[in-house]
């Protein structure tokens, strides 16, 4: 299978019991019909175990920009700013 | 870079190289800050080093500085820049050099550029975020067939493959060096440098952007533009927005500000974000490939002054392992 975006080849994983095609160039995924609806049943199943959200109170949370899947969490709520030397040298540098 | 300062052997010879270097770049500096001169005037202006590292170093005289490109660097593309960073198409965009070239020692192409004011390393709360993005929006935004040519391709990611070499040279048995390489190894063709198709066309790119590739021209007040044509090229451009964009998934750039640099690049006009609601869809990757370069540049560092990394550059290998860790999970399996 080629990939839509770029046409390099797509490749067929499986990952807790969902087929993912991932392509090997852009690193796009394509989801089969039901695949996403299985995708969000394991995430709720996830969700239900994770423990409850801190209490209301303090500071209504800005609307967090967008990030990636990598990006470091809490963003959005308890941000941990480095604005100390140590990235102010890594603003400057190659 | 001291002489006689007790540093590892052959400290005294790379003394006496800089010291030639320093006094190449004086001339070229007196010259370029008093052209119709035979010699330096007494102006009054003492030299002072601005940066004295092993790919650059640049003296100032007065109004002028003088900058000594890396060893190495190849005259045709090195011309090619200098030409672009003089064309009016990127006025207001770029400082322009001034016209007084010279070769230093070992061959090293010499460059002279009016001084500009840069941005204040104690106040980063006021470092010029907006005009950064716009300028890059700007730069982005200009026809490269108006402008001098060859263009050689921007060299983003010849540093990130240069990161990675000197990491495993300086640090390669650190820890943390397998997961720098783990996410690497996820990073996708187009940033390795392996081929495949960009997602937006080619554009002018400066190759190398932080903080401190912005200067006030004329000093000490003047418009924002940018400096340093060393790593220019055509290429992908959000790779010019990867850094800061790999600070703020790395959690040390606070929201509001990655939220201002992107604002303003996008209303801006700038191409490398075609989708303001998507951003990550085109600086997705070219942000992994600079968490991984900054990751690998972080441990080299730490290594050669002989310490742990600190806070900041732990936060960025963290980023690497989750880069590491959650991409390249789906290939774990064999593809079917």
């Amino acid at each position: 299978m080629q990939c839509p975006k770029c046409h390099a080849a797509m490749h067929t994983y499986n990952r807790n019991g969902v087929q993912i095609e991932q392509c090997s160039g852009c690193r796009g995924i394509f989801l089969d019909y039901g695949e996403l609806e299985a995708l969000t049943r394991l995430e709720s199943q996830w969700v239900q175990q994770a423990p409850p959200p801190p209490a209301p109170g303090g500071y209504p949370a800005a609307p967090a920009p967008a990030a990636p899947a990598w990006g470091a969490p809490h963003h959005g709520g308890h941000h941990k700013h480095h604005r100390n030397r140590g990235f102010g040298r890594m603003l400057f540098s190659s | 870079m001291c002489p006689g300062g007790g540093g590892p052997a052959g400290a005294d010879t790379l003394g006496a190289v800089t010291a030639a270097l320093v006094r190449s770049l004086s001339r070229l500096a007196r010259t370029a800050a008093h052209p119709a001169a035979p010699a330096c005037p007494a102006c009054g202006s003492a030299d002072e080093t601005l940066a004295d590292r092993p790919d650059g170093t640049v003296v100032r005289h007065g109004d002028a500085v003088a900058k000594a490109h890396a060893p190495g660097t190849e005259a045709g593309p090195h011309a090619v820049r200098l030409a672009v960073a003089g064309h009016p198409a990127l006025a207001g965009v770029l400082l322009a050099p001034l016209p007084e070239r010279a070769t230093g020692p070992a061959g090293r192409p010499l460059s002279a550029w009016p001084y500009g004011r840069p941005v204040d390393p104690a106040d980063p709360e006021a470092a010029p975020w907006e005009q950064a993005a716009v300028l890059l929006a700007r730069m982005h935004r200009v026809d490269p067939g108006v402008l001098p040519g060859p263009l050689p391709p921007m060299r983003g990611p010849l540093k990130l493959a240069a990161a990675l070499a000197r990491m495993e040279r300086e640090a390669g048995g650190h820890p943390a060096a397998a997961e720098v390489r783990r996410a690497w190894r996820g990073l996708p063709g187009t940033v390795r440098g392996a081929g495949g198709r960009a997602p937006v066309p080619a554009a002018l790119c400066h190759g190398d952007l932080h903080l401190g590739q912005l200067v006030r021209h004329p000093a000490p007040d003047g418009p924002w533009v940018l400096i340093d044509v060393d790593d220019l090229g055509l290429g992908d451009p959000a790779w010019d927005l990867a850094r800061p964009a790999a600070w703020f998934a790395a959690g040390l750039l606070a929201p509001d500000v990655w939220l201002r640099f992107l604002g303003a690049y996008t209303d801006a006009g700038g191409p490398a974000v075609p989708d303001p609601a998507d951003p990550w869809r085109t600086l997705d990757a070219p942000a992994r490939a600079l968490t991984v370069q900054t990751a690998a540049l972080a441990l080299a560092r730490a290594a050669a002054a002989g310490r742990e990394p600190d806070e900041v550059e732990r936060a960025v290998l963290d980023a690497c392992t989750r880069i590491g860790t959650l991409a390249p999970e789906l290939e774990r399996g064999a593809p079917s």
